[in-house]
């Protein structure tokens, strides 16, 4: 079956919204409302997130939202069945998924297990922070490509070029540039990240590149697609669904707002 | 077989550095340096000069008399308790404070539990005039008062951890979270042989003092070594001169809480299963979706739900064997050891002293438990507990 990024990513490299959101929040059965409704509103692709009870690399919004879906019952389990529903619902949906999860919970789910159900329920790609570039190598990549699943690195502002360069020749999806040293939504100023994100645009990687990490409204997203393909906004995203009343109006306002 | 870390940072099966890329720079620059530093004459100095005159080392192995004439077998206490600040975690610290300041570093972070980890880190620091943010779960904060007025005399800023059981697993995650935040002056200073590689190893080899020390006291072999394990620092470096001589039995005990068949406990190596936490894959408990349980003891030094990856491979390669004691049993042995020998030990240290009853001891055996920390940082646990 064709991966939905490696088409994406064949077409088009611009102006790229991504929008990351936690599975089963607000509400467990929530997901595939928001999903739907981004898809209507056109964003190019989306991030659901697997919550985890320990989400090191997450600030305080995403903890929460974790958290609070952990508590909803949401599990890998719940997710892939209801991606599954949804997928057999709308038989059209063709935007780009991505699940972001840490490393424990795919573990326990089993790998391949993991990967295959992935691919059976039209989940293109996986963000897996916790995941380091030599264990991908070791264990993981074989899985992944059988399955055609991309897998994405995440780079910052203090990864060394040689290392960009290994893990540009080590991607199959695109390269999450964390726009500064920090967890997510932590960081007020998105500006400081331009000379990074230049240094990023001037290495001429093969593979695309999406900045994340502190991207709030339409000028930071302006701004971070002056440089790299395209953005991630998450943190700023799952405040707006958390004092939503109408779900659809909040996603498609929220979107529009952003991308104009 | 080899007990010891391999090049990749791996025991057996467990170890790595299972890091976020945002780590990556911090734990790249801590692997290439960490032995670098250590074996160098210049460090060895300075960290024995410290540990000796310091800290208060060697520390006494005292033979405890009276224990030993009602278990019918020589019980030796290696006197951790007696170093500077109360616990073996000062040596540690002092290692790390060292390596610290070689690599540059002007911010010290620490996560700590029953307080006795932060204490020592604030203590090194304000003999370094670092800057020290120890991280501490807020109910820990609420149950170790006196530990955390001393992390504040010793100029330390104490920072709750708000999140989950708001215990030592949520004070490492903020920890963790700093580091990404501040990525290059900041040193985070581990307190147990926990955490990505090289952590475990570092940790480990600070440690190691406690049993070079045994062996040069004992002037041979002990019989028996036991110690405590949480995250396991204490117990690894009471075990690490001893690992490759097979008559030596290391025993880790580890807290049951209100005991391993119910759902408050802390018994990792007993009840866990094997998995990726705090960026190390060891064995945790967890349930059957890899969300990490909370988990329980009645010591603020132990209620941490997974344990250093050198633990579990000791235990799956049967080099040592683990004993879980409850809440109850630790509190019992705690009352005999400050009543017959007339020493407090620390609530940690006190689930060690339990499990003499259920060994098979000859007169003959020579039993070492690390007394690993003094327990005036436990009385009001102590006062509540046994209506004192």
């Amino acid at each position: 079956m064709t991966n939905k990024l490696t088409r994406l990513f064949s077409k088009k490299q611009k102006n790229l919204l991504n929008i990351f959101f936690t599975a089963g929040y607000p509400q467990l059965e929530d997901t595939t409302v928001i999903l739907k409704a981004l898809e209507d509103s056109k964003v190019d692709l989306v991030e659901i997130g697997i919550p985890f009870s320990d989400p090191l690399a997450d600030g305080p919004t995403i903890q929460e939202s974790s958290k609070k879906a952990l508590e909803n019952g949401m599990s890998i389990e719940k997710l892939f069945s209801q991606l599954e529903k949804f997928k057999n619902d709308n038989p059209d949906f063709d935007t780009p998924v991505l699940l972001m999860g840490y490393l424990n919970p795919v573990m326990q789910y089993g790998l391949d297990r993991f990967c295959e159900r992935c691919a059976a329920v039209g989940v293109d790609g996986l963000i897996i922070p916790d995941l380091p570039m030599y264990s991908y190598q070791m264990g993981f990549q074989e899985t992944f490509e059988k399955h055609n699943i991309s897998n994405v690195f995440l780079v910052t502002p203090q990864t060394s070029e040689k290392r960009i360069k290994e893990i540009d020749a080590n991607s199959t999806g695109f390269i999450y540039a964390v726009s500064s040293a920090s967890t997510t939504g932590s960081k007020a100023d998105f500006s400081a990240a331009a000379d990074y994100l230049g240094r990023l645009r001037d290495m001429n990687l093969n593979t695309p590149v999406l900045t994340g990490f502190n991207i709030k409204n339409a000028q930071n997203f302006k701004d971070a697609c002056n440089y790299v393909d395209g953005a991630i906004i998450g943190s700023e995203f799952i405040r707006q669904i958390s004092a939503s009343s109408d779900l659809n109006d909040t996603v498609r306002e929220f979107v529009k707002s952003v991308k104009g | 077989m080899s007990y010891q870390v391999d090049d990749k940072g791996f025991y057996g099966e467990f170890g790595g550095a299972f890091i976020p890329e945002l780590l990556y720079p911090n734990i790249e620059e801590l692997q290439e340096n960490y032995l670098k530093i250590e074996k160098s004459e210049e460090f060895q100095i300075e960290f024995h000069q410290l540990l000796k005159d310091y800290v208060g080392r060697p520390t006494p192995l005292f033979l405890a008399k009276r224990l030993s004439a009602k278990y019918g077998a020589e019980i030796w206490l290696k006197r951790e308790d007696l170093c500077h600040t109360g616990a073996h975690k000062v040596n540690n610290t002092v290692g790390q404070i060292l390596l610290a300041e070689k690599l540059g570093k002007k911010r010290i972070i620490a996560e700590t539990g029953a307080g006795q980890h932060g204490v020592a880190t604030a203590t090194v620091c304000a003999l370094k005039g670092l800057k020290c943010i120890v991280y501490m779960g807020e109910k820990d904060i609420e149950r170790q008062a006196p530990n955390v007025a001393r992390m504040k005399m010793l100029g330390a800023e104490v920072r709750p951890a708000t999140s989950g059981s708001k215990t030592l697993k949520d004070a490492t995650n903020e920890a963790m979270r700093d580091w990404i935040n501040n990525p290059e002056d900041t040193h985070y200073i581990i307190g147990s042989v926990v955490g990505p590689h090289p952590y475990p190893d570092m940790v480990a080899r600070y440690q190691a003092i406690i049993s070079k020390e045994i062996k040069e006291q004992m002037q041979g072999l002990p019989d028996y070594v036991i110690a405590c394990v949480g995250g396991g620092s204490n117990a690894m470096g009471a075990f690490y001169h001893f690992l490759d001589d097979p008559s030596v039995k290391l025993i880790g005990v580890e807290a049951a809480g209100l005991g391993v068949d119910t759902n408050k406990t802390a018994a990792t190596l007993t009840l866990g299963t094997p998995g990726v936490l705090h960026a190390s894959r060891s064995i945790m408990m967890q349930d059957k979706d890899g969300q990490v349980v909370e988990p329980h003891s009645i010591s603020a030094g132990l209620d941490y739900p997974g344990i250093g990856p050198a633990h579990a491979w000791l235990k799956v390669s049967d080099r040592a064997q683990y004993m879980a004691v409850t809440d109850a049993d630790a509190l019992k042995a705690a009352v005999e050891c400050s009543q017959m020998e007339g020493i407090i030990p620390a609530l940690e240290t006190a689930h060690a002293f339990s499990v003499l009853k259920d060994l098979d001891l000859n007169p003959t055996d020579r039993v070492v438990i690390n007394l690993s920390g003094r327990g005036d940082k436990d009385m009001d646990t102590y006062m509540r507990e046994l209506h004192l």
